[in-house]
């Protein structure tokens, strides 16, 4: 697939991207893994069994895809942007920027690097909650397809947030503003069934509510939305991010004078 | 050959300064270039253009012969860039550093590791190792940067002020590993604000200032130009000023004299006279750079000229 020195080139960033989240494991891994156990105890177990079910299995089973999915999703996104943007800042980036590296490998490796992390803590997340219920996987490649995919997504959306980014502080506004708002009205904890009309035709146009559901058909087999329309969906936004991403290398836009 | 070859090259920044007004500039293969100028002059911008870390405005480079827009990974591969300002992560050992340098440009890992060990050895940076570089001196980390450039066996080096802030121990050993490596056929571009290292280690020299180069020549021509030298003597008290009609000296203190020397002249001469007249000579010493009265004589008929 790939010339023998992009495939090292490749592996370059991927061991250093690694290398780096769990060199600093106590604030990449364990952090998400808490706050996602505190929600499985508080909403899961506490206030869950006052609600009983929900799309027609218990709150509990209900909410689980969603939390291992908004894990992978920041996590994603997060390890790319801070990753990236902190080799900005260092002028570490030019060590890249020098090499005879093509921009689709930087933009692999990152990517590869976020997927990593996303999926790590997507894995530890899954084990905290076999401790609250027992787990039942109704279709395992439609589960992979959807985190991998959209592990994908969110690390080319850190990556171009941080092409962007001139601050830290413009790395942490998305993530506040836009990507927690995003995955909380996604159908993380709510069937969109239980909404007003008007606000389930809007939840259309969250893409992150297409993740979650084509991952909770994956363990539960229900979904708010037909799978094909949820797959086309991801599909058309990685491949959006991925040219924007490519143009913006391309132009150097945020890294090259 | 051409190692890097600049065809009107031209940069305008956002807001419109023109860092390089049409630059035209040749190295050759195993050449040791000095590349100087005051603060501003483009220097780095030359360097970043050559490096791909900065977009040239229009131009043409070519590296090798390898076209910087079209052969442009061909061209990168050909350079070795050691930067001004500290770029490495700070947090990763040295060993990792070079290891992941090398990879990005294709070199196995076990080639790497090789490869590693030898440089940080003749950089005496081995037992540092797995030290986080943070925790290196200004000079260790100039060192490592220099090894971080060689990781995959350059043909062209460029060093944007290597020697800043290190020591003089440091600096000679530096200088001694530079002069190494030209001899083994690596071209070598220089740029310093330090003249004295210019003029020791470069054999051909280009100034430039506000986006032009003002001057492309040998470092022996250009010093050949100097009319006049001036040295500084220290005497044995008592001193009187002594009178010449062939060279001009005057008195600082009490045990120190002036001299001005036209090229024509030799000091064999002016010891002589200064010996007849029973003025006896300890020590002498330039009062500054050659290099330096040159270069800033230079950058003031640049000057007046504009």
């Amino acid at each position: 697939m790939f010339k023998c020195s992009y495939r090292i080139a490749l592996q370059s960033i991927l061991r250093k991207e690694i290398n780096r989240f769990l060199r600093i494991w106590l604030q990449t891994l364990v952090p998400p893994v808490i706050t996602v156990s505190l929600y499985f105890v508080i909403f899961g177990n506490l206030i869950g069994s006052r609600i009983g079910s929900m799309g027609g299995v218990d709150y509990m089973s209900f909410i689980v895809p969603g939390l291992i999915m908004m894990s992978v999703i920041t996590n994603s996104y997060s390890n790319v942007a801070s990753s990236f943007f902190s080799a900005k800042f260092q002028n570490n980036i030019e060590e890249l920027l020098v090499a005879p590296v093509p921009n689709y490998i930087i933009i692999f490796g990152y990517v590869g690097g976020g997927m990593t992390r996303g999926l790590m803590v997507g894995f530890l997340v899954t084990c905290v909650s076999l401790l609250f219920i027992d787990l039942h996987i109704f279709n395992l490649g439609i589960l992979i397809l959807s985190v991998l995919c959209t592990s994908i997504l969110f690390s080319l959306a850190g990556l171009l947030n941080a092409l962007f980014a001139k601050t830290f502080d413009d790395i942490s506004i998305i993530p506040s503003f836009v990507l927690t708002p995003l995955t909380y009205l996604g159908g993380v904890f709510y069937s969109i069934s239980l909404l007003p009309p008007v606000w389930q035709v809007i939840s259309h146009f969250n893409p992150v509510f297409y993740m979650i559901n084509a991952f909770r058909y994956g363990f539960l087999g229900i979904a708010d939305v037909n799978l094909s329309v949820a797959f086309s969906v991801i599909f058309a936004f990685i491949g959006i991010l991925y040219i924007l991403v490519s143009i913006l290398l391309k132009k150097g836009v945020g890294i090259r004078t | 050959m051409y190692a890097i070859d600049l065809d009107n090259v031209k940069k305008v920044y956002k807001g419109g300064v023109e860092a390089l007004k049409g630059l035209s500039l040749q190295v050759e293969e195993g050449d040791f270039y000095a590349l100087l100028g005051p603060n501003g002059a483009g220097k780095s911008t030359i360097i970043g253009i050559i490096a791909s870390l900065v977009n040239k405005s229009s131009g043409k480079i070519k590296v090798f012969g390898y076209d910087l827009d079209s052969q442009l990974e061909s061209a990168k591969s050909q350079i070795g860039l050691v930067p001004q300002e500290f770029n490495f992560n700070q947090f990763e050992p040295p060993i990792q550093i070079l290891v992941n340098q090398a990879g990005y440009y294709g070199i196995n890992r076990k080639e790497a590791l090789l490869r590693a060990e030898k440089y940080l050895k003749k950089l005496d940076l081995w037992d540092k190792r797995d030290q986080a570089s943070r925790e290196l001196s200004g000079g260790m980390k100039r060192r490592l940067m220099i090894a971080r450039a060689l990781m995959h066996e350059p043909r062209l080096l460029i060093l944007d002020e290597p020697t800043a802030g290190v020591d003089i121990e440091v600096r000679r050993t530096m200088w001694g590993f530079l002069q190494e490596l030209n001899s083994k056929g690596v071209t070598i571009i220089l740029t310093t604000h330090y003249l004295e290292e210019a003029e020791r280690l470069c054999r051909n020299i280009g100034i430039i200032d506000k986006g032009n180069l003002v001057e492309n020549t040998s470092m022996k021509e250009l010093l050949s130009r100097l009319d006049s030298e001036t040295f500084i003597l220290d005497v044995d008290p008592p001193l009187y000023l002594p009178s010449s009609e062939r060279f001009k000296i005057t008195q600082l203190d009490e045990v120190t004299l002036e001299l001005e020397l036209s090229k024509e002249l030799s000091l064999n001469k002016v010891f002589e006279e200064l010996t007849a007249q029973g003025i006896r000579v300890n020590s002498l010493r330039n009062k500054s750079n050659r290099l330096e009265e040159l270069f800033v004589g230079l950058l003031k008929n640049e000057k007046v000229n504009v």
